[in-house]
């Protein structure tokens, strides 16, 4: 075995990878599929020819670009002294992949966890398979690739042992770091054995013999700790921020406030008197579409980030805002509710929606907002670049360490192989850092100061002021019911900026894989649905947020559901559950989602069992039903995404005052089998956090094309003393033999509906505008 | 030249009296297990102990802090409080990005220091200046109690 970093023959590719690195957050088909409705602009998005829609689909890990690897000679690398190293290959944010991915291979491998390092790969998907860390993925896409790499190392070994006593390969067996010998008891260290089976042939796939999942060490157990938890608790943890190299500056940039912004003039003059302010470099904006592209504007840089940082105080810029200077997120409000009035683009119809409404006992209709957010991560983006002899090195902070690769590359002039990327430990990803726009300043900047290491810091005002945000919504329902309020006819229409619009100018239609995200794939047994999606413009970078437009559709859909239940008087969650009907399963198709997550809809259906399972489960885990005190209400809601399942309980407490507070949260998950349950469960605490945020505190909203929150004062986020004292997670057991869901994302979605509903129980108030902020003070 | 001691060590930092000390510690001095999270003390990811003290780093200047003793996350485990705080980190599992955690175990071990049985209230208050955004408070609480509980004796 070896861990040599050369580049795999060929791996020069002279195919254009543009189009691999739009498709960042989802499979490439997938996302064909998603825009053939914006007709010709496919082929402007430079999408290779291999993609045609003739070609058959490819799902899962086989449709992401570079797909899987499970070549142990690529992943695992064994010294003399017994340590084996294991290369991760994907980026860790805080889900637990450093921890989750070796262990897999370790456990099929036998390896005694102590005695294992854990590599992190350069961006190098040739080698090493897919790493756009995204989309909930990780663990869905690699239990299986990594399972039969540490097979495969593990009979290696066993082969190699068997080699040296000159015995038949039946009569060995490796176990706990060691080859054993049955008949005679003789026994060989891994690291004795290391250079042998480095050279025995890697056997076939077909051939690779998977454990037993009942003989699984580490596999399902959540026993290990964190491989980084020590290094993060002293101090120690790198991440992109941290980055120091010999000689290295330090850069802040002044970007555009507004999107399609330019510099019209700038004077430094005041900048350059600063002391240890070294230069001061305009960056040329970069032509639509947006992409990964740099936003332009003017780089201060300096021996330190505080002489970065008080520089750039001191420039005056005259700015032209272009054509976005004029986003306000009141006026947009309005837009997006006007459009949500009207008829738009029926993207599913099942029945006759018009006809069954007509004849309901009765109509009911909501609207409900929710505003643009951003990720905020802890660790802002931060990445460093440094160019020497034709080589350039870059070091960050990336979900998708390949789109950096090839960005960097490509605006350099270079050959991706000539660029090296080195992934840090994240702080906090959340969809924010596969967007590599940072990577690029710093290799624009390290190119100016003559290939100098150039640090480029984003503050936190930069990271609310230019991300690539979380879409703002209007969602508009009505229903009709027949007497005892069940509903008939189900009509939504979701109004929103698309993702696409950053990938594609003008784009103004929700996509497959929006659409796909609990809109247009509710699996509901009512006969009659309609989901439209009139369309919306973009005045500002859309992106992904950890679960994406679930979060609207979720918080809609649950709300309005909970809001038939109370019309008809009756219990939510009794009602949830005939919505949903009986256990069945659907194929996403029949429910008009072409998108799936990616995901083969025979492999991954929509199984309303399963959904039906965790509302029970969270119900009686979570005491659906146990008397409140006065104040206090119990809300339930449950989505699916990620092709997960999932159902949360949150007990709130508004007082008269209307101060609310959320003592308990219970989350009931299925995520089929789980590789780490500590880390699942730690996903779902986690969640639950986030998704309070959401609902209570989080909005990004504009003036005069402008983001009006610079820091966490105005854009607030949960802390400690509003966090619930009590959050139960309850893991549904699963199959090892079955697909895996996600688990990074899925957990968000039910939360803000569940807090909503709660307080409707707890107040009879109704919230369809998000954030809550004072709307029960007021 | 302003000296200042840290984690025991003394140096003479050479920049303007104004500069933080966050910038002090990362970029001049290397000490990168401080971090940087807002600037305007609004999340504690920088936080310290001066003269025993949790502050925020960000908006401490360098003059501020000459001849005075600094504890930076690289230095809290040769106190056996902190030692005991950063076990129980590590032990409960606290970390997801880990981030904010230096900030968080700075800003606990200071709590368990000043009041080693804290109460519920006891640790929002002094917890709540220090974001976690992925949002570990309910580890975070429970690491204080078991520290708490050990007294800082492991």
């Amino acid at each position: 075995m070896n861990t040599t970093r050369d580049p795999m023959p060929g791996a020069a590719s002279e195919r254009s990878r543009v189009g691999e690195v739009v498709l960042a957050n989802i499979s490439r088909r997938r996302f064909l599929q998603g825009v053939s409705a914006l007709g010709g602009l496919v082929l402007a998005a430079g999408f290779p020819s291999t993609l045609r829609a003739a070609d058959p689909p490819k799902y899962g890990a086989d449709g992401m670009p570079n797909g899987w690897v499970d070549n142990p000679l690529v992943f695992v690398a064994i010294s003399p002294d017994g340590t084996v190293s294991i290369v991760c290959h994907r980026s860790e944010m805080g889900q637990g992949v450093r921890t989750g991915m070796p262990m897999i291979v370790a456990d099929e491998l036998e390896a005694d966890w102590k005695r294992v390092k854990v590599v992190q790969a350069t961006g190098d998907e040739k080698r090493y398979g897919n790493q756009d860390t995204d989309g909930s993925r990780s663990t869905r896409h690699f239990l299986d690739p990594m399972r039969r790499c540490g097979a495969a190392a593990r009979m290696m070994l066993e082969a190699a042992a068997a080699a040296q006593w000159k015995v038949a390969v039946t009569e060995v067996e490796a176990k706990n770091h060691e080859v054993v010998h049955r008949p005679t008891g003789r026994r060989l260290g891994y690291g004795a054995l290391a250079k042998a089976a480095a050279s025995q042939p890697v056997p076939p796939r077909d051939t690779v013999q998977l454990k037993d999942p009942s003989k699984f060490r580490y596999i399902g157990k959540g026993q290990l700790k964190l491989v980084d938890g020590k290094d993060i608790a002293t101090g120690k943890a790198q991440y992109g921020i941290d980055t120091r190299l010999p000689g290295m500056l330090y850069a802040v940039i002044a970007r555009p406030p507004v999107l399609g912004g330019k510099v019209v003039s700038y004077d430094a003059q005041e900048t350059l008197k600063v002391p240890g302010v070294v230069r001061v470099v305009q960056i040329e904006p970069t032509p639509p579409p947006i992409e990964f592209n740099p936003l332009g504007g003017v780089a201060v840089i300096a021996s330190n980030t505080w002489a970065a940082i008080k520089g750039r105080n001191a420039l005056k810029i005259v700015w032209d805002d272009g054509p976005n200077g004029s986003y306000d997120s009141v006026a947009f409000k309005a837009t997006l509710e006007e459009a949500a009035r009207k008829p738009g683009k029926v993207v599913r119809n099942n029945g006759d929606f018009d006809a069954a409404a007509a004849s309901a006992a009765k109509r009911v209709s909501a609207e409900y907002y929710i505003p643009h957010l951003a990720h905020a991560t802890m660790e802002p983006p931060a990445a460093t670049v440094r160019l020497v002899n034709g080589k350039c090195g870059v070091w960050g902070c990336f979900q998708s360490p390949q789109a950096a690769r090839d960005r960097v590359a490509k605006r350099l002039g270079m050959s991706s192989d000539d660029v090296t990327v080195n992934v840090t430990l994240l702080g906090g990803g959340f969809g924010r850092k596969s967007k590599v726009d940072f990577a690029v300043e710093a290799a624009i900047l390290s190119k100016a100061m003559d290939g100098k290491p150039v640090k480029v810091t984003w503050t936190r005002d930069d990271d609310l002021h230019n991300s690539y945000y979380h879409t703002v919504s209007v969602e508009h329902l009505e229903a009709g019911v027949d007497a005892q309020g069940k509903p008939v006819a189900w009509l939504h229409r979701s109004v929103a900026p698309t993702i696409f619009s950053t990938f594609v100018p003008g784009a103004k239609q929700e996509a497959a894989l929006e659409l796909g995200m609990g809109v247009i794939n509710v699996p509901f047994a009512i006969p009659n649905v309609r989901i439209e999606n009139p369309e919306a413009e973009a005045h500002t970078r859309i992106g992904w947020f950890r679960s994406v437009s679930n979060i609207p559709h979720a918080f809609a859909v649950q709300s309005f559901v909970a809001e038939l239940a109370a019309a008809a008087g009756r219990d939510q969650k009794d009602f949830l559950l005939e919505v949903i009907g009986p256990p069945r399963v659907v194929s996403p198709q029949d429910l008009g989602d072409t998108w799936n997550h990616g995901e083969s809809p025979e492999r991954y259906p929509v199984d309303t069992g399963r959904l039906r399972r965790v509302i029970e489960t969270v119900a009686q885990e979570g005491g659906w039903g146990r008397p409140m005190p006065k104040g206090h209400g119990l809300g339930i809601a449950a989505h699916y995404s990620f092709v997960s399942y999932i159902a949360a309980i949150a007990e709130v407490a508004v007082d008269d005052k209307g101060v609310l507070t959320i003592p308990r949260v219970d989350v009931a998950v299925d995520c089929g089998a789980t590789v780490n349950p500590d880390r699942v469960r730690a996903q779902m605490e986690g969640a639950c956090v986030m998704g309070m945020g959401i609902a209570m505190l989080g909005e990004i909203s504009y003036k005069a094309g402008r983001v009006e929150q610079n820091n966490f004062d105005a854009y607030e986020v949960t802390r400690m003393s509003a966090a619930p004292r009590v959050i139960r997670v309850h893991i549904l057991p699963g199959d090892y033999s079955k697909p895996l869901g996600g688990v990074g994302e899925p957990g968000v979605p039910p939360v803000p509906p569940a807090i909503c509903n709660a307080i409707f129980a707890a107040t009879g108030k109704r919230i369809r505008r998000l954030p809550i902020k004072d709307q029960l003070t007021a | 030249m302003i000296p200042v001691t840290i984690n025991g060590r003394r140096y003479d930092v050479d920049l303007p009296p104004d500069t933080p000390l966050l910038w002090t510690l990362r970029d001049q001095l290397g000490l990168t297990g401080t971090k940087f999270g807002c600037g305007m003390a609004l999340c504690g990811a920088c936080t310290v102990h001066v003269d025993g003290q949790p502050v925020r780093a960000c908006i401490t200047p360098l003059a501020a802090v000459a001849n005075k003793m600094i504890v930076t996350i690289e230095g809290v485990g040769a106190d056996k409080v902190g030692r005991a705080v950063q076990v129980a980190w590590v032990d409960v599992g606290v970390p997801q990005c880990g981030y904010c955690q230096a900030g968080q175990i700075m800003a606990a071990t200071a709590l368990l220091k000043r009041s080693p049985k804290p109460t519920d209230a006891d640790i929002d208050d002094a917890m709540s200046g220090n974001i976690c955004r992925c949002g570990t408070y309910v580890r975070i609480r429970a690491a204080i109690k078991q520290a708490a509980a050990q007294g800082g004796t492991k």
